[in-house]
């Protein structure tokens, strides 16, 4: 049977890939973003951590949302929409991207399994934040609601089980400040 | 060329020459220096060496004018491990931190190297690792005394070159001279600490950055050509039984479904795709499968008192009797008290993962039949286990490390790779298992549930007797590569695992003793985690019938229960003598070292909120494994009234694991120590009913009691104060600090309610129900 493909804009380049699906109209199911990611178009930053949307290590942003890939079915991700995932925030010439440069500076991670989550979380967080105007850089206590899932923009946990969470917020507000400038 | 995959044999590409030192990781064996590593040379620039039958592990530092490597079985956990070892070589070599090359965890190309566990791999590591580069560098030397025509002694080193008497040779050059394998000289001279350059600075992890954009490959990332996927499909408790799959033609109609597996109780499925696996192995759209009900565990209700019941017992073991019964006899001022910390888990961050290669036949050049690639801690182990289940020969079977999310202990990943194992081995191609999250709340092994009876004189001068009584389930369930029944998909194929230990001794009973001044005993109780063939037998009987669920090594094993206890107990006798909880165990502690961590707290600690009002502070201390790190640490909590919620607010730890290698390294191993701690002191627990672990996901979102672990709101402010001592061997900084978590928390949570809590976790519930209590 053919597959479905879908063709998306993958961090800048337009890449089509089939996808597994199943059923049609509302008991339609389809292979994870997740899988199709890492399966299909080779990329490593999306993990699969817990695959119930509870830990955020396979966070990508999908038209700028952090989006938790392991739940996202598919048939649901529109042609032509745009995801970006860690293996490409780096600038074109290898540039790190801020929250990758504070977070090697301030050795925010032991394992580093969910770092993943944590850099994709925020940069949509911040991002976000910046969009909208909102140029305040944001204080510790709210870095630590927003990757508690306890804050308006976000009612996600992300998880760090190797206990790295003081250097992850030190790092996520490293970054803010740069990109916010 | 024919390479036979035996273990005493490696071979490295020399070039135009080399200097190669055999050591042992294991610290154990120096005798390697009597018992020389035989080397030659042979064709193409390859140096093959031979270790001596019988001789002690052997690892190799190799030195080309290229690179320097690392021959090792030991395994990079995430905490920075290589990055402060290749410190300690490139001390000893006088070069700055460059590349050091890790050929690390894989059993064609290691010996057996143990374990990485139990925070040592600096500690036992380092040690040889640094003798070993210094026996490189005594040879070095001798090379540059020649090439220059001068004495050893007037040579001077720094970035790659000799120099003496204005004449300069480069390392490069000299390592062209010849290739030169030696045993490891433990005479060599090392380095004064005094004159360390490297070592003692807070060097960056060389393996970050490419964690942070995406170029590191995890285990999680290794799929060589043609792997199918595949699921396990797991009884729906410990003790059921006789399986009948239905709905398999559903299951077969998928695309891309290539099998479904069974062996006795070992079911599983394997697709072209993950999705695909998946839908087979899901009772909604592929496979169910039904079961008998099998005998449900001891409640979790009633744990404190079960294992406490002779009855689930096989062993009582006394592991120190400072003769305490007639100063308890004679004392009229006796205290008791019990404690109890439910069943833990690691979880791992990323599920647990593996990728097996069996083939029909084994490989004419190598002899490999089997290929894992696994997150495992015992390379050695986990080979002889597999070979076990596949029905082949240990030298037929090769398992390379590859590094997983950090595991804190003997997690998920051996039982991964031993279904990747059966699932490749039964479809005859590689196959990659991806653990579902469910998969590995419920079926890792875990850490035990402990109770603990405490009993204590307390005489005019301070403590003066101490009993510790500890009922304990097995903190060691690894792999032997001797038995597949000590793999779970070896269980549910029917095979037994190994005996239950014999002792306690820095097992389960891991910092039971104290090390304070006092008289003590110690006595365990061993539990029969399944059903033995006797009263007192430790030996599983058929078919297995598990009573709790399996437990094994998990994050400073027994300790972090048995340390509970005794600081609780501690500070609950300091109160009842009316002394200061800090001051009494700086009076109690004999070793200067000891006394040392306790006192760099005594600023914090004398200007601490006064206690009460739901606001207080606590101390605790612990010397990890009785004989290494010294940890005391201090916390400041909140208590809401309202909710029963309790928040840390501050931590301090001082710490002190001999010489510093790397600062920055430490004080990050020490606060995922500290947030593990919290989050184990006052969140996490195994939850079960029947037979059946219910907690099957991290969050209260999903319906019932699951494994809530701390968020990031819930972290503290974290100091460590490091005392280095640059005379002093590293010991391990993996998992001494988490110890000290639970006691310093229940003290502090006294402090600032004037209740004592003496059971883990807690949480609010427990918490709210004590304060209206
Ligand atoms: S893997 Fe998607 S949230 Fe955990
Ligand atoms: S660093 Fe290991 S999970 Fe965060």
């Amino acid at each position: 049977m053919a597959m479905p493909t879908r063709a998306v804009r993958l961090n800048g380049s337009e890449v089509t890939a089939d996808y597994e699906s199943a059923g049609t109209g509302t008991s339609q199911a389809s292979e994870p973003l997740l899988y199709w990611l890492r399966d299909r178009l080779d990329q490593h930053g999306p993990r699969f951590g817990c695959g119930i949307a509870q830990c955020g290590a396979c966070t990508v942003l999908l038209d700028g949302a952090a989006t938790r890939s392991c739940v996202r079915q598919m048939h649901t991700v529109a042609d032509e929409a745009d995801i970006r995932t860690l293996d490409g925030l780096a600038a074109p010439g290898g540039e790190p991207h801020p929250l990758q440069r504070a977070f090697t500076a301030l050795q925010a991670a032991q394992c580093g399994f969910c770092a993943n989550g944590l850099i994709m979380g925020s940069l949509a967080w911040l991002e976000s934040r910046i969009a909208a105007g909102n140029n305040a850089v944001p204080t510790e206590q709210e870095i630590k609601d927003f990757l508690s899932g306890a804050s308006p923009d976000n009612t996600r946990n992300y998880l760090c089980r190797c206990g790295t969470h003081t250097r992850i917020v030190a790092a996520v507000g490293a970054a803010a400040k740069e990109m916010i400038g | 060329m024919t390479t036979v995959a035996s273990p005493s044999r490696r071979q490295f590409l020399a070039g135009a020459g080399a200097i190669a030192v055999g050591f042992s990781l294991l610290g154990t064996g120096v005798a390697a220096a009597d018992s020389a590593a035989a080397g030659s040379e042979g064709e193409g620039g390859e140096v093959r060496v031979d270790d001596p039958a019988g001789a002690p592990t052997q690892s190799w530092l190799v030195l080309t004018e290229d690179a320097i490597t690392v021959f090792s079985g030991k395994v990079e956990l995430g905490t920075g491990v290589q990055t402060s070892l290749t410190q300690i070589v490139v001390e000893e070599l006088r070069l700055g931190v460059g590349d050091v090359r890790y050929v690390q965890g894989d059993t064609l190309l290691n010996v057996d190297q143990g374990l990485t566990a139990g925070s040592k791999s600096v500690q036992v590591g380092g040690v040889q690792l640094r003798q070993a580069a210094a026996t490189a560098f005594a040879e070095l030397s001798r090379r540059a005394a020649k090439a220059l025509g001068v004495d050893p002694s007037k040579l001077r080193a720094a970035d790659g070159r000799f120099t003496a008497r204005g004449r300069t040779v480069g390392y490069a050059e000299l390592l062209r001279t010849g290739t030169t394998v030696l045993p490891l000289d433990t005479t060599a001279p090392v380095r004064d600490p005094r004159d360390y350059v490297v070592v003692g600075t807070s060097q960056p992890r060389v393996d970050l950055p490419g964690k942070f954009d995406a170029t590191f490959r995890f285990l999680h990332d290794i799929v060589p050509a043609g792997t199918l996927h595949g699921r396990v499909v797991r009884p729906p408790g410990r003790n059921a039984r006789n399986p009948v799959i239905g709905n398999l033609d559903r299951a077969k109609a998928i695309d891309g479904v290539v099998a479904v597996v069974q062996q006795e109780r070992f079911i599983g499925v394997v697709a072209t795709s993950q999705w695909a696996a998946a839908r087979a192995a899901s009772p909604t759209t592929g496979i169910t499968v039904i079961w008998d009900q099998g005998p449900a565990l001891i409640q979790q209700a009633d744990l404190p008192t079960a294992l406490r019941d002779p009855a689930n017992h096989y062993a009582t073991v006394v592991e120190k009797d400072d003769g305490v019964a007639p100063v308890l006899a004679a004392s009229d001022h006796v205290l008791t008290a019990q404690y109890f910390t439910p069943f833990q888990m690691h979880g791992t961050m990323g599920a647990s993962t593996a990728v097996a290669d069996v083939r029909p036949a084994p490989d004419p050049d190598t002899g490999i039949q089997a290929t894992v690639w696994s997150g495992t801690q015992g390379v050695t182990a986990l080979r002889g286990a597999i070979a076990g289940l596949l029905g082949l020969s240990p030298a037929a079977v090769r398992v390379i490390y590859e590094e997983a999310s950090g595991c804190y202990g003997h997690d998920g990943v051996d039982d991964c790779a031993a279904d990747a194992a059966l699932l490749s081995q039964a479809v005859g191609a590689p196959v990659r298992v991806q653990w579902l999250r469910a998969d590995e709340h419920g079926w890792e092994p875990y850490g035990g549930a402990q109770a603990h009876d405490m009993t204590a004189a307390l005489g005019p001068k301070g403590i003066t007797a101490w009993s510790h009584v500890i009922y304990a389930p097995t903190a060691n369930s690894r792999p032997s590569a001797k038995n597949p029944g000590t793999l779970l998909a070896g269980a549910l194929k029917g095979l037994l695992p190994d005996p239950l230990p014999a002792t306690s001794v820095d097992s389960s009973g891991r910092n039971a003793p104290v090390t304070y001044g006092f008289p003590q005993r110690v006595e365990a109780h061993l539990i029969k985690s399944f059903e033995t063939t006797g009263p007192a037998s430790a030996a599983p009987s058929a078919p297995l019938t598990y009573r709790i669920p399996r437990t094994t090594a998990m994050r400073s094993l027994g300790g972090f229960s048995n340390s509970f206890a005794n600081e609780s107990f501690f500070d609950e006798l300091a109160h009842a003598a009316g002394r200061d909880p800090l001051a009494l165990r700086i009076a109690s502690l004999p070793d200067p070292r000891a006394v040392a961590v306790c006192k760099a707290l005594r600023d914090t600690w004398e200007n601490r909120p006064t206690g009460g009002n739901g606001v207080g502070a606590g101390v605790a201390f612990q010397q990890y494994e009785v004989v290494n790190a010294y940890v005391a640490t201090y916390v400041e909590l909140h208590v809401d009234g309202a909710t029963g919620q309790i928040h840390v607010d501050r931590v301090v730890v001082a710490h002190d694991c001999g010489l510093v290698i790397n600062p920055n390294g430490l004080r990050n191993q020490i606060e995922g120590n500290v947030v593990q701690g919290i989050s184990r002191a006052l969140k996490e627990e195994v939850h079960y009913a029947g037979d059946a672990v219910t907690s099957l996901s991290w969050s209260s979102a999903t319906p019932g009691a699951q494994y809530d672990v701390i968020r990031f709101n819930e972290v503290p402010q974290i100091r460590t104060i490091l005392i280095d001592r640059p005379d002093q061997p590293p010991l391990g900084a993996g998992e001494p600090a988490i110890g000290t978590m639970p006691g310093a928390i229940g003290n502090a949570v006294f402090a600032a309610t004037g209740i004592r809590f003496r059971t883990l976790p807690l949480t609010p519930d427990r918490v709210l129900a004590a304060l209206n209590g």
